[in-house]
């Protein structure tokens, strides 16, 4: 039977327990003296969360499809446990083997967003691996850094040895090759990070040295080791066809955020929204064969026994062979008790057929993301969205018996004005009065219209990368402005309004755009006890705030500047494929309002095509 | 028609909870491709039922659930493919047909169930045992012996005094275990940490100096209603 790190007084006493027992279907055992490496993949956030994310799941499967490879998991201890680790002194462990993280070879960290930060340095510090990567031995794990977040990493640079830029499918064989050569040989951790650092889409921070100019901003980033490479190169499946992908995914005694067998349909969006950073990142757009899907869909379900299956891409509907997908999948498992769900789907006529057939449209919304309210705007973002296109979709589906709408909106989009803001409230009532326009006798009560606003934040590698961002108190004006036109419509019974709360864009935005500087802040806020920041129930914005004040760090260099054409940016190293020229013409043409049309109608030259995948040779075939 | 499985739950499955063991048994189903039947309507759930649920931490050789089935599936292929899917903890042990009515599910037949208590050395581990005190012998007689055994019964709206006596069918002590057979099910339901921390007073000890361990060994029904033989819940003979 298997051992458990933690005793039954403290399973009995904590909040589920099965968070920390690992056993779950198609969780993976190996024998400890028949492999080479001991891989520990991390999600710094509570399981229910961390089990949801598919990055994992293929990464998982991949690693233990290599005979010699054990991964296993582990998800940061939710706050009832992380205090009595801390008092028994227990050492953080993965799941499967409930072995000490620190005996691993290798612990990896995919990070999701920068209100994780914290957690990030729990899971060293409960591990009890040296916070800074430059005070580790070789009896420490490498730590490793992926995911969206690692597009800037230079926040965290302090803290990790090395970070992944890109698709995890493709160089993760020559890393561990690396490391087994150098293990082989007895080279010593700088040995194997001098190795690492001459892979492709590798990163080694602790190999650079950043100069900054009087102003703050970088004056040079240059590496400072031979071995290190000058640009980092974004590393890119091309075929996600014929590539890993888990047939098998692990299932969870309680119930995570995606309850559900996620397929990934594509990777990256033709769109080019011009806020949208994964729009950017993933170029060029990719899809997977149908074919591929349909088995897949098949065997995941067959091996999990889940009853739902979703559907994962930035922008569904622009997957060319949807319609064949969805036919199938509703054909073949909707008898046997199978939910489909469908996000990001473009509402229209094919859309709102195969939604009446898989929810009940009684119970179920449908959600726009027009993200702003003024044609204006959205040009300005280049969210290729009318009015009338929106007015269509929710006319269609009103007349097929829908009446409850959400909409997604951001405000601090650059150039707005105050006009733009009331267009938010006046495009919800418009959508309320196309309603009413039809007979009473035909319709079902009353609609409801539910608008959110978020707070616009600039990311790194989008043509709004040098926008400057507000106050706290400017936001709240802002949303302020917005609840106020609300008031003044006529449908304003319909219509609700949420906002999301501006303390924490404010970090967010600081650290996606920050610099190395920004490390001693997160060390700094975690000592003062800052942990689970993206939960609202745990988040202390006073402490953020005292950790910035006591390392002499000012949020508005990061956040108050429009930053100038030529100014170096902490993330200017990685190259994603797209320009900066590119993107700077873009941040440009915004500011005309002026559209660019997406990568199927017309190529942009954007710089993607340096790849030589997905969209960009689909019409050369 | 219907059938209702028995499992086992042991080892580290002990700290999952009721609900989540009914979540794990509908996945199961899937995966085994048991042709169990599906409720009308636009989210159809199975059909299926748990007879009496387990609390977290409690182990056990007698746990029941009854599906309804939409085709004929022989009881041994069935048990063979459930088997194969289930994870290390939870063992299918039986695999019978049951009458279709109402009045025949587990749940509304269940009217005991037993238990084995184990003394631990601490309430680290459930595995490391300690040997029940020669005393308690006559001290168990003499709990029994008494006119009532009044607790505190305390469900989630409520606290009510409770003369638990007349739920408690049988307790005594073989070798180093205290075996406990108690009234379950939906008019009586008696736990047995609740007899236990009534002992535990009785003998004047402190709860945290005798750490328990608790695993069911069966439930039971009664063969008719009249009757008072109880009968495991796979065992009742079909009218």
């Amino acid at each position: 039977m298997r051992k458990l790190a933690l005793n039954d007084e403290i399973l009995l006493k904590i909040e589920k327990p099965a968070r920390y027992i690992g056993n779950e279907v198609n969780s993976v055992m190996k024998d400890k003296d028949k492999i080479n490496i001991r891989f520990a993949m991390c999600f710094p956030d509570v399981y229910e969360i961390g089990m949801s994310h598919l990055g994992i799941q293929i990464l998982y499967d991949m690693f233990n499809r290599w005979e010699d490879v054990w991964c296993e998991r582990v998800y940061s201890p939710w706050v009832d446990l992380d205090q009595i680790m801390r008092e028994e002194n227990i050492p953080l462990f993965a799941l499967e083997s409930q072995d000490p993280i620190r005996e691993f070879d290798f612990l990896g960290i995919t990070i999701q967003y920068e209100m994780c930060y914290t957690n990030i340095l729990q899971i060293l510090d409960l591990s009890k691996i040296p916070l800074s990567a430059c005070e580790r031995s070789d009896f420490d794990p490498i730590v490793i850094g992926g995911g969206p977040c690692t597009y800037n990493p230079e926040p965290l640079a302090e803290f990790f040895d090395l970070f992944y830029i890109g698709d995890g499918e493709t160089v993760y064989d020559q890393l561990l090759d690396a490391y087994k050569e150098n293990r082989r040989i007895g080279g010593t951790r700088q040995d194997f990070l001098k190795k690492a650092a001459e892979i492709e889409g590798i990163y080694v921070p602790g190999f650079y040295e950043v100069a900054y100019k009087e102003d703050g901003t970088i004056a040079s980033f240059t590496p400072k080791n031979p071995h290190a490479k000058t640009t980092i190169q974004k590393q890119m499946e091309k075929n996600l066809t014929d590539t890993y992908y888990p047939k098998a995914p692990v299932v969870p005694f309680i119930k995570v955020t995606q309850d559900r067998i996620v397929l990934e349909i594509q990777r990256g969006c033709i769109r080019g929204c011009r806020f949208c950073q994964a729009g950017m990142l993933y170029r060029p757009t990719r899809e997977r064969e149908v074919e591929m899907l349909k088995q897949y869909a098949y065997e995941m379900l067959t091996n999990t026994g889940h009853e739902e299956i979703s559907l994962s891409s930035l922008s569904s509907s622009d997957y060319s062979q949807l319609k064949e997908l969805v036919t199938f999948l509703i054909e073949e498992f909707k008898d046997r008790g199978i939910n489909i769900s469908l996000p990001s789907l473009r509402i229209d006529a094919f859309s709102l057929d195969v939604m009446g057939k898989v929810q009940d449209i009684r119970k179920s919304s449908l959600t726009f993301a027009p993200e702003a309210g003024s044609q204006r705007m959205r040009d300005v973002i280049n969210k290729g969205l009318t009015e009338d296109m929106i007015l269509d979709g929710a006319g269609q589906a009103f007349e097929g018996g829908w009446n409850k709408v959400k909409l997604y909106f951001m405000l601090g989009l650059p150039t707005e004005t105050q006009e733009d803001m009331k267009e938010i409230p006046r495009l919800a009532d418009k959508i309320a009065r196309r309603y009413y326009e039809i007979p009473k006798d035909k319709r079902n009560g009353k609609c409801q219209i539910t608008t959110s606003t978020s707070f616009f934040i600039p990311k790194p590698f989008t043509p709004f990368q040098w926008a400057q961002m507000y106050n706290n108190d400017e936001y709240i004006a802002r949303a302020a402005i917005v609840k106020h036109e609300f008031q003044e419509q006529l449908n304003r019974k319909s219509l609700k309004y949420h906002w999301h709360d501006a303390e924490v864009t404010v970090l967010e935005g600081v650290f996606a755009r920050g610099d190395r500087k920004l490390s001693k802040v997160i060390l700094e806020a975690y000592k003062l006890g800052c942990l689970y920041d993206s939960w609202t129930e745990t988040f202390d914005n006073e402490k953020w705030m005292k950790a910035f004040e006591n390392t002499g760090v000012d949020i508005g260099f990061y956040n108050l500047r429009q930053r100038d054409a030529d100014e170096i940016f902490p993330w200017d190293f990685i190259d994603i494929g797209v320009t900066k020229e590119f993107l700077y013409q873009e941040w440009q043409r915004a500011q005309k309002g002026e559209i660019t049309p997406n990568c199927r109608v017309n190529c942009s030259g954007c710089g993607a095509m340096k790849y030589k995948g997905g969209v960009c040779i689909e019409s050369k075939n | 028609m219907k059938a209702r499985i028995k499992f086992r739950k042991y080892g580290v499955m002990r700290f999952i909870g009721h609900l989540d063991v009914m979540r794990f048994f509908q996945k199961a189903m899937r995966r085994a491709r048991i042709p169990i039947a599906f409720t009308e309507g636009y989210s159809p759930h199975m059909i299926m039922s748990f007879a009496q649920p387990l609390g977290v931490g409690v182990t056990s050789d007698g746990e029941y659930l009854d599906i309804e089935l939409k085709e004929e599936i022989a009881a041994n292929e069935a048990v063979i493919r459930l088997n194969e899917v289930m994870v290390e903890g939870i063992e299918v042990v039986n695999f019978v047909r049951i009458p279709d009515d109402k009045k025949s599910s587990g749940m509304t037949l269940v009217a005991a169930a037993s238990y084995r208590v184990t003394l631990l050395e601490s309430a680290k581990s459930a595995e490391i045992t300690r040997e029940l005190p020669d005393s308690w012998q006559s001290k168990i007689e003499a709990f029994q012996k008494q006119e009532s055994i009044v607790v505190l019964k305390k469900t989630k709206r409520s606290e009510a005094e409770v003369d638990i006596k007349p739920m408690i069918y049988q307790m005594h002590k073989e070798a180093n275990s205290i075996y406990l057979f108690l009234a379950a099910g939906s008019e009586q339901n008696l736990k047995p940490d609740l007899v236990m921390e009534a002992f535990t007073e009785f003998i004047g000890e402190k709860e945290e100096s005798v750490p328990f361990h608790y695993h069911r060994l069966e439930v039971y029904a009664r063969q008719s209603k009249e009757s008072l033989d109880f009968v495991p819940l796979d065992q009742l003979k079909l009218p």
